[in-house]
C-alpha cells in the first residue's frame, strides 16, 4: 500500500513538473496558462489505474473527468475575473475559489450522474 | 489584427528556483495520491472528477505573481498589481486549456476500452493540445 502511494506520488509529481517546466518556458503568458490545465494528474492516474484495475474502470474515471474539467473551466474563469477586476490577493483568491470547483463538480455529478 | 507569436524561452527555465519546481512536484504528487485514494474510497465515478481538480493551480499562480513582482520591483512599477494581473492572465489561459482537458477526458473515455494504454493517452494528449491551442488562437483573433 505504501509502495503504491509512493509510486503515485513520484509519477504524479514528475508529470506535473514536466508540464510546469514547459509552461514556464512559453510566452506569451496567456499561452503558457494553457499548461495550468494540462492533463498531468490524469496521465499519471489513468496509467496507474489501468495497470491496477483495468481499462474499463479507468474509462469510467475518464468519463467523470469531463465534469471535473467543466468545473475547472468555471473555476479558472472566476479566478481570472476576480484577479483582473478586483484587488484580491492571488493565493487567497485561487485557494478559496477551489470551493467553487468542488460545488460545481459535485453539483454536475448529482444532476447528470447521481 | 493583433498578431501574437508563441516563443520558447529556455532562459526562464534556468531562472526558476529549484524550490519552485519542488513545490509543484510535491503538490502534483499529493493530488495524484489523493485522486487514487478518493477513487478507492468512493469509486471511479467520484474519483474521476478529481482527475481535473485544480489543486496545483493556487501554488502555480502564486509563483507567477511572485516572479512578476520581482521583475517589476527592479523597474519600480506597481508590483502587486502587475503580479495579480499576470496571475489573472495565467488563469484565463488555464480556462482555455480546460476545453482541451474536456477533449482529453472524452477521448480517454471512448478509446480506453478499445486501444492500448499508450495509444489512448497519446491520442488524448494530442486532443488536449489541438483543442487548447485552437481555443487560444480563436480567442486571440476575436479579441
Amino acid at each position: 500500500m505504501i509502495n503504491e502511494l509512493l509510486l503515485r506520488f513520484v509519477i504524479g509529481g514528475a508529470v506535473v513538473s514536466v508540464f510546469a517546466i514547459l509552461g514556464s518556458a512559453l510566452k506569451p503568458k496567456s499561452f503558457a496558462g494553457l499548461f495550468g490545465a494540462a492533463p498531468s494528474v490524469a496521465l499519471a492516474t489513468l496509467t496507474l489505474t489501468v495497470m491496477k484495475k483495468g481499462a474499463p474502470y479507468a474509462a469510467i474515471e475518464a468519463r467523470s473527468m469531463i465534469l471535473g474539467a467543466v468545473a475547472f473551466f468555471l473555476y479558472a474563469s472566476l479566478v481570472c475575473y476576480l484577479l483582473m477586476r478586483r484587488k484580491l490577493p492571488v493565493l487567497a483568491t485561487t485557494a478559496v475559489s477551489l470551493i467553487v470547483w468542488i460545488g460545481c463538480a459535485l453539483g454536475l455529478w448529482v444532476i447528470l450522474v447521481g | 489584427m493583433r498578431v501574437m507569436i508563441v516563443k520558447l524561452n529556455v532562459e526562464s527555465i534556468r531562472e526558476t528556483k529549484w524550490s519552485e519546481y519542488a513545490t509543484r512536484f510535491v503538490f502534483g504528487g499529493i493530488v495524484t495520491v489523493l485522486a487514487g485514494l478518493i477513487a478507492d474510497r468512493f469509486g471511479p465515478v467520484v474519483g474521476g472528477l478529481f482527475l481535473a481538480f485544480p489543486a496545483i493551480f493556487p501554488a502555480g499562480a502564486s509563483l507567477i505573481a511572485e516572479h512578476e513582482t520581482d521583475k517589476k520591483e527592479k523597474t519600480g512599477a506597481n508590483r502587486t498589481r502587475r503580479g495579480r494581473h499576470a496571475a489573472g492572465v495565467d488563469a484565463g489561459g488555464a480556462a482555455m486549456g480546460c476545453v482541451g482537458l474536456m477533449a482529453f477526458a472524452a477521448v480517454a473515455w471512448r478509446v480506453l476500452p478499445r486501444f492500448a494504454l499508450w495509444e489512448t493517452l497519446a491520442l488524448a494528449t494530442v486532443a488536449w493540445t489541438v483543442l487548447a491551442i485552437m481555443v487560444w488562437f480563436i480567442r486571440q483573433r476575436v479579441l
